[in-house]
Parts: structure tokens; C-alpha cells; sequence
């Protein structure tokens, strides 16, 4: 049974735009982004709008939905009322292209910054053996579906463009953490390069990015806080710091 | 200059949040849960009496450590005199207030509480935030932050006093042992909901285990992880929980000490 549903579609470019009314068709069962495809076909031709999946998997279909950054293809239509109009806009933290597409590029940049994984040396592929427990934590962080939901809704970037050059985001936090936690990476300075080049004091904890993520990763509670008491450890610890400067006195370090 | 969502690279929308739900309604009733407790433990702090009434003790005022202290209030004894400060006494409470407040100032939940209800920053998720410039904790004073641990550790050394007037709380006024009031339960759910808060702190899911790389050589760390993350999961619940348990085992106290209860005993 076909319901009517009313939306406001942003449309425009780097240069100008604005929100369009217009009302479409809505079958049973089916979400937004299928009731955004009917709009392509059937009223604007050049509507831009990024999908692959359509099963919450490839993460090409974030936008925003009545100011909330969400999957287009995980938001039932039947999760809002007959009467509302539905406003949706491209991601507003990265610089738009055209319509609902915009330019994620500056996380490509950021992952290029985080060293990979680096093994014992001479350690070969095929030959690392691990225990499950200790490799649970970093596989929670496995599960990112790169969306950069997380990414857009973080005020460190969204509200500052001028951060965006000293700060990498919580989904590469998770990238860091999933790194410093395994037990074979032998990369010593990731708490260090976490603060002083990826931006980590900047994160105030507001979990935001732990809200919006469809893949439910708790990325404040199981990464970023522990990343930041892991920089305590090293940083900011009063006991560690006398003892590393007494040593250091006395040579032995 | 426009920034933010407003800067020129972004899609044009003159409005600061489309979210159509009731995004202000947490942060204000955060805000107004704070501001009401503030008030009512600065009335207290600075009441300098009506917090000790054999055997019950307010938890603003333990451990009571200076003479201004009223008699039998002092487990530790006195080690401060009386202080002046522009002509007024300092009350007893004020000298370890920094212990308890500190540990819940740079608590990893109430940063973010506060840091969205307070400053705005941000208010809600996906909602713009007020202020042009934007440092997080990268330097003072929000750096600070840092020690949460050291108040950590402090606050585990008043959840043992606490429990311990819990425990003495199980005395009449007479201070003869085997009885149980209503305030014995009262001390003793305030006592419980600090442990629990202290238990599910991020610092001590870090501490007992969170540091290590290789939970399969300590196997009894891994244990206490994964026991402590259980409760982590409700530290936001337990640090509510145990702020409401602060001030009503305060409340009682007084109530008791001025006249306004009596403490109904059990047996
Ligand atoms: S918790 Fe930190 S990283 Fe996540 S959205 Fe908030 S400020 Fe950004
Ligand atoms: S962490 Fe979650 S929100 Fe962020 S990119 Fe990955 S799946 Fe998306
Ligand atoms: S289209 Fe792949 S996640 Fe939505
Ligand atoms: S994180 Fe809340 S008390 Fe430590």
C-alpha cells in the first residue's frame, strides 16, 4: 500500500544551493534511500547520491536526516510520521560536490597518516599464532564499515574547519587503538603520536561519534578513553615521569 | 568568518541543527540537575553543622579533620586548627571538598555531561556549537583532566572511611554495637553506590587490566577486566546514582541532627 511522504532534498554544489520540496510515493518496508532512488527516477533526473550495498555494509549512503548523520539505506520511512516532512542533506562537515555527495577525501588523508601494522621482525606471514582474548578488543574495531558518520559528527571538525589539519577523528582513534592493543604491532610511540600528531587531546569525550555509529563499535568507552589513559601512562603520570627523570639522571636509561 | 558548518567548502543551509527531535531537553535537564545539587551541597558545605548526630555522619563532612569539628565527628582525629578566612571559619567540609569534587570534575562521564550542558560544546550531537575557537583538552586548564587518575585513587581512600562510618553506623547512640537504624542503611546504600561508581571508573578498568597488550599471560587481570567493564558499561547510571546517594545521605543526616527525623531503629 503506497503512502504518500514529504521531503526536502538539498540540492546544489560547492558554489550555492538549497532545500527542495517534493513529495513521493512510499511503499511498506521500504527506507530512505529507496524513496530517494524514486525521486532520481522519477522527478530529478541528476539527482547525485553516493550507494552501493543497500545492507548497511558499505557505508557509501551516509547523509543526514532530519539534521541526523544516519545510513540512508538503514532509516525506515515508516519510523516517521505520516504527516512529517523528512529533510535531507548531504554530510555537513566535508565540502559538498553536488547534492547529497560530498568530498570525503580528507579521511583517506588521515588513514595515509597512521603507520600500519608492523610485525616482530622477522616474523613471517602465516606464522603469528594468537590467543582469541587478545585479539577481541581490536576485532570490535574491525567492524567499521568506514561510513565516516563518526567522522562528520564530531565537533572537533564539524564545527572547526580549522582543527581538521591536527586531528584525526574517531574513526581513526580506532585504527590506533586497535594497533596499540595488539599484541604483536611492535610500533612503541602510537600513545605519543595519538597526542601530539593525531589530535587525541582534542576529543572531549562527548561520545558523539559513539551515538551515531550503525555499526554500534563503542568507540569513546573501548577506544578513545583507553587511548587517553594509555597517554596518561606515558605522558602525564606524575610517578612515571620522576622515576623516568631520575633515571635518566642516574644513566641507567 | 563563517566556520563550521557554515564554511564556505560546505553545503549552504543557513540553520545551525535540522534535528527536529527534543536534542536540548538532556542537556537541560543535566544542567539542572547539577546546578540544584551545587546549590544545595554549597548551602551545606559552608552550614559548618548539622552533620554529625551519634553514631550518624554526613559524608560532606568525613573525615572530619579539623578542632572546629564537633565532638566525636573526628575518626582521624585533628590535624587541622581552626582556619580563618576573611574573618569566616572555614568549615570542616571545605578542607577535603577537593578530593570528591576533583574526582568527579575530570570523571570521563560527567566531562562529557558537563561539557554539553555547560559549555555547549557541544550541545547535542550534530547541533552547532556556539564558540568560534575550539582547544579540547590539549592545554591548561582542561589539560588537567589528565589527573583524574590521582583522584581516583583518593576518592577509593574515602569510599574506605565512608564505608567505615557505614559500619559504625551500626551502633545506637549510645555507641553500643548490634543495632540497625534506618540511617545505617542509608550510610550503607551511599557507601555501596560509591563503590560502585569507584569500581566502574574508566581509570580502574584501565588499571586492572585495560593497560596490558596480552590478556592471555594474566589471566586474573583479564578476569578483573572484564568485571569491572561489565560496570563500566553503567558508569554514567552508578555516577547519578551515587550523587543522589551523597546528598540524600546528607539530607538525612540533617534531618536527624536537627530534630527534623527521628532515626527509626530496627533493633
Ligand atoms: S567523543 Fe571525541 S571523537 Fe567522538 S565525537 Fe566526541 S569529540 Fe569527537
Ligand atoms: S566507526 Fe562507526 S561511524 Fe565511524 S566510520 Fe566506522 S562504522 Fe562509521
Ligand atoms: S548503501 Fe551501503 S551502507 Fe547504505
Ligand atoms: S571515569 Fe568517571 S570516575 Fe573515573
Amino acid at each position: 500500500m503506497a503512502r504518500k511522504l514529504k521531503l526536502r532534498i538539498w540540492r546544489g554544489d560547492s558554489t550555492s544551493g538549497g532545500l527542495k520540496d517534493v513529495t513521493v510515493d512510499v511503499n511498506e518496508g521500504e527506507v530512505v534511500l529507496d524513496v530517494i532512488h524514486r525521486v532520481q527516477a522519477e522527478q530529478m533526473g541528476d539527482l547525485a547520491v553516493r550507494w552501493n550495498c543497500k545492507a548497511g555494509k558499505c557505508g557509501s549512503c551516509s547523509m543526514e536526516i532530519n539534521g541526523k548523520p544516519r545510513l540512508a539505506c538503514m532509516t525506515q520511512c515508516a519510523s516517521f510520521d505520516e504527516d512529517e516532512t523528512i529533510t535531507i542533506t548531504p554530510l555537513r562537515a566535508f565540502p559538498v560536490i553536488k547534492d547529497l555527495v560530498t568530498d570525503v577525501s580528507f579521511n583517506y588523508k588521515k588513514a595515509m597518516e597512521i603507520p600500519a601494522f608492523e610485525p616482530p621482525v622477522g616474523m613471517k606471514p602465516g606464522e603469528p599464532r594468537m590467543e582469541q582474548i587478545d585479539v577481541e578488543r581490536s576485532q570490535e574495531f574491525r567492524k567499521c564499515i568506514e561510513c565516516f558518520l563518526c567522522q562528520n559528527t564530531c565537533h572537533v571538525i564539524r564545527d572547526h574547519e580549522e582543527n581538521k589539519k591536527s586531528f584525526a577523528g574517531p574513526r581513526f582513534f580506532i585504527r590506533i587503538a586497535e594497533l596499540d592493543m595488539h599484541p604483536l604491532d611492535i610500533l612503541r610511540n602510537r600513545k605519543k603520536t595519538a597526542q601530539e600528531e593525531h589530535g587525541l587531546g582534542l576529543c572531549n569525550i562527548t561520545k558523539c561519534c559513539t551515538e551515531v555509529c550503525p555499526e554500534h563499535i563503542r568507540i569513546t568507552d573501548n577506544a578513545i578513553i583507553p587511548m587517553k589513559e594509555r597517554v596518561v601512562d606515558q605522558k602525564y603520570d606524575p610517578v612515571r615521569w620522576l622515576g623516568s627523570k631520575i633515571r635518566k639522571r642516574e644513566g641507567i636509561l | 568568518m563563517a566556520n563550521g558548518v557554515f564554511s564556505s567548502s560546505r553545503a549552504q543551509i543557513s540553520e545551525k541543527t535540522l534535528r527536529t527531535d527534543k536534542w536540548w531537553l538532556q542537556p537541560l535537564i543535566t544542567f539542572s540537575v547539577l546546578v540544584s545539587f551545587i546549590i544545595y551541597a554549597t548551602f551545606r558545605a559552608f552550614e559548618n553543622g548539622n552533620y554529625f548526630v551519634e553514631p550518624l555522619i554526613s559524608p560532606f563532612y568525613s573525615p572530619c579533620l579539623s578542632t572546629e569539628c564537633v565532638q566525636g565527628a573526628s575518626l582521624l582525629g585533628t590535624p587541622f586548627g581552626i582556619i580563618h578566612i576573611f574573618g569566616m571559619t572555614l568549615s570542616p567540609a571545605l578542607i577535603i571538598l577537593i578530593f570528591p569534587l576533583g574526582f568527579r570534575m575530570t570523571c570521563y562521564y560527567y566531562r562529557k555531561a558537563y561539557y554539553r550542558a555547560f559549555w555547549f560544546s557541544p550541545p547535542a550531537c550534530a547541533v552547532a556549537e556556539p564558540k568560534e575557537k575550539y582547544t579540547g583538552e590539549t592545554r591548561f586548564p582542561l589539560l588537567f583532566q589528565n589527573a583524574h587518575r590521582w583522584f581516583f585513587y583518593a576518592g577509593l581512600v574515602f569510599n574506605v572511611l565512608l564505608t567505615v562510618d557505614a559500619i559504625l553506623a551500626f551502633r545506637n547512640p549510645e555507641k553500643q554495637w548490634g543495632h540497625l537504624s534506618v540511617g545505617t542503611l542509608v550510610l550503607l546504600a551511599n557507601a555501596t553506590f560509591l563503590w560502585l561508581y569507584s569500581l566502574s571508573c574508566h581509570t580502574c578498568r584501565h588499571t586492572v587490566g585495560g593497560r596490558l597488550r596480552n590478556f592471555s599471560k594474566h589471566p586474573l587481570r583479564y578476569k578483573a577486566w572484564t568485571l569491572v567493564s561489565v560496570l563500566n558499561h553503567k558508569h554514567q547510571n552508578f555516577a547519578w546514582i551515587s550523587l543522589f546517594g551523597v546528598a540524600f545521605a546528607d539530607f538525612y543526616v540533617r534531618q536527624v541532627a536537627t530534630g527534623a527525623f527521628t532515626n527509626f531503629y530496627f533493633f
